[in-house]
């Protein structure tokens, strides 16, 4: 019987740019480029070393995003992906997490899953949270924040390292799961695997196709909202001393000066 | 007086700081009403009580350690169910934002993570947040439901104001799905008699120019001679050197203490998203371009080697 696994991929602006709000308080993603999520890719690293283990599994990649975010479908596709899946409706500009998660979810289903494999979090949104809430809206176990996962005989285990403990997990398939930055660097796109890519199909779902009404998502349908957004002052240039023997007892002098000891 | 509640981390019935800091910012909205789970009411009912808490909801039941999140997530709607409460507060851990964001889906309502600040506001409580990797400063609220809030540890001080704490017993009906994910085992962190990472006043750093394992203990002698938690950058994570629940940085803790000290960490985007909201800022770096020194209320250019064990040597002295 063949595997079938989602990876829920996100278009974010690059980290690394100067990310700005709009003027209607949402993400700016003209300003910046975009890319896919990085901690998406480990995501789907783990989605196609899962798929290489199973007898026969297929892997979709999936993505709720602006036309722009067909990038970053494309990219898991040249990592080696087998299709894609993107859900693009005007209707969705603005959606916050709990819309994100009802689209996703309806996506999902109707795409057909044993396995949905998630990064850990957004690089932009970082919350972190929305693969425990498509566990919630399927009706199927959350097996999260995994450094190490692996699936066998309809079951899917893994590692979760969290702030007091380490706890090792099992599941029964259909499962919702997602993985570190532990929990191995991503493969690069091969020249083949970019070549490959092109040929693969993407599928194109708007809300309709869904059966979501669009009161339920975009900026209006928020079910929280963005009042004000400030960018943080500059911090103000502090002293910069060179070490010339003295760098140690001079920085515990500015301690001292600052109380700190 | 509206009820808000405010979902307790502890350790077998000692509460957690930032769930002193929950308390303190409940009272902003209304009564707060704690919700303790698994071992330890009793106990932890007493610290409570004296942070504000007018009630304790108790449970206690196997589920809760032997699968992962979904048990308390039903005994966080039970709470919810009995009370009606005008909010709901949770500590900003892994499992404090996955618990709050199952309870938003079920009860229909919006949800913010990782705020740092509350307050009452006319039309709800507004959450202050910083994004961008703290590059902004956001204020947010929830528009529909009952605002279920994440917030981050050193978020407030804590402020006690005696109120009765009384334990009550909660029920729990456990949903279909609380035993959909099984903890197979569970290995508790080693105690490193250090402050907790995101909880302390002061933290001191390592990165890559740390240069090995081996070479760490120059950050663990400055750390200790000021009573400073340990951090250490991805690199010096990802290098084997020191444990990644150390880790600073967006895939790591976020801290926002005093006094941040980083030894050997150039200051990426990824790292600063972890500590550019420290109120203070200190760096070691040999290369005077580093963009941590963009940040620094005080920077030494110089080799960490040289610059930090004399830092020990006079932080010991002067405090004799
Ligand atoms: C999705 C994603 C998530 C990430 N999450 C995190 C995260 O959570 N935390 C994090 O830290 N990083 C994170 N990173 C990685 C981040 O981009 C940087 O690679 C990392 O922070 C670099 O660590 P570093 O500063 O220790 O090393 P480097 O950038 O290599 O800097 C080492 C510094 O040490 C200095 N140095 C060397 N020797 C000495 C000496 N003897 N004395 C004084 N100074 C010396 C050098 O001049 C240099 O500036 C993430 C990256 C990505 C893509
Ligand atoms: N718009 C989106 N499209 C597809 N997947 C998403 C989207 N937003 C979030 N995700 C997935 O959910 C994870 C956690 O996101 P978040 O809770 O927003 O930090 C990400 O790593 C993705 O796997």
């Amino acid at each position: 019987m063949s595997l079938r696994i989602v990876v829920c991929v996100k278009y974010v602006p690059d980290a690394t740019g100067d990310r700005h709000f709009s003027e209607d308080l949402t993400t700016d993603r003209e300003s910046v480029d975009g890319l896919l999520s990085e901690l998406d890719e480990y995501a789907v690293e783990q989605a196609l070393q899962i798929a290489d283990d199973a007898d026969d599994a297929e892997v979709a990649v999936l993505t709720v995003g602006p036309e722009d975010a067909g990038d970053a479908l494309r990219k898991a596709l040249s990592m080696g992906a087998d299709k894609a899946v993107h859900v693009e409706d005007d209707d969705l500009h603005g959606t916050d997490v709990l819309g994100t998660s009802l689209v996703l979810a309806k996506a999902v289903e109707k795409t057909g899953y044993d396995l949905v494999v998630c990064g850990m979090a957004s690089t932009d949104g970082t919350m972190g949270v929305l693969p425990a809430m498509l566990a919630e809206r399927l009706g199927v176990p959350q097996v999260t924040l995994l450094s190490e996962v692996s699936v066998a005989d309809g079951k899917v285990t893994g590692r979760r390292d969290g702030d007091a403990a380490t706890e090792n997990l099992e599941a029964s398939l259909p499962a919702v799961v997602s993985v570190t930055d532990l929990s191995g660097e991503a493969r690069y796109p091969s020249f083949k695997g970019i070549m490959a890519a092109k040929k693969k199909p993407v599928e194109s779902l708007d809300l309709d196709d869904l059966d979501i009404d669009a009161e339920d998502v975009g900026l209006e349908g928020a079910w929280s909202k963005v009042t004000d957004a400030t960018e943080r002052p500059p911090r103000t240039a502090g002293t910069v001393v060179e070490d010339e023997g003295e760098g140690g007892t001079q920085l515990a002098g500015f301690l001292a000066e600052k109380k700190f000891v | 007086m509206a009820e808000v509640l405010v979902y307790v981390d502890h350790l077998d019935g000692a509460v957690r700081k930032p769930t002193l800091e929950l308390l303190t910012l409940a009272r902003r909205i209304g009564d707060p009403v704690a919700v303790h789970l698994g071992p330890g009411a009793e106990d932890a009912a007493k610290t409570l009580g004296e942070y504000g808490a007018v009630k304790v909801l108790a449970a206690d039941a196997p589920e809760f350690a032997d699968y992962l999140v979904v048990p308390k997530v039903d005994a966080l709607q039970a709470a919810y169910d009995a009370v009606g409460p005008a909010a709901v507060l949770v500590p900003s851990s892994a499992d404090g934002k996955e618990i709050a964001a199952r309870l938003a889906v079920r009860i229909g309502s919006g949800l913010i993570t990782d705020a740092v600040d509350l307050e009452a506001g006319d039309e709800g409580p507004v959450a202050t947040q910083s994004v961008f990797a703290a590059a902004y400063t956001t204020k947010s609220r929830i528009t529909r439901g009952t605002p279920v809030i994440t917030v981050k540890p050193n978020s407030a001080a804590p402020e006690a104001a005696s109120a009765a704490g009384t334990v009550e017993q909660l029920d729990v009906a456990f949903g279909e799905l609380a035993q959909g994910t099984r903890v197979t085992s569970r290995n508790a962190r080693e105690a490193s008699g250090r402050p907790e990472l995101t909880e302390a006043a002061i933290v001191v750093s390592g990165g890559r120019g740390v240069n090995g394992a081996e070479n760490f203990h120059v950050i663990e002698e400055l750390a200790d001679s000021l009573g400073a938690a340990v951090g250490a950058s991805r690199a010096a994570v990802d290098a084997g050197w020191y444990p990644h629940s150390n880790q600073v940085g967006q895939t790591g803790k976020s801290v926002s203490p005093q006094l941040y000290v980083a030894a050997g960490i150039s200051g990426a985007i990824q790292h600063r998203a972890g500590m550019q909201t420290s109120k203070t800022i200190v760096a070691v770096n040999k290369d005077s371009e580093a963009p941590i020194f963009e940040l620094v209320d005080y920077g030494v250019v110089g080799d960490l080697f040289q610059v930090l064990p004399q830092l020990t040597e006079q932080v010991k002295a002067r405090k004799g």
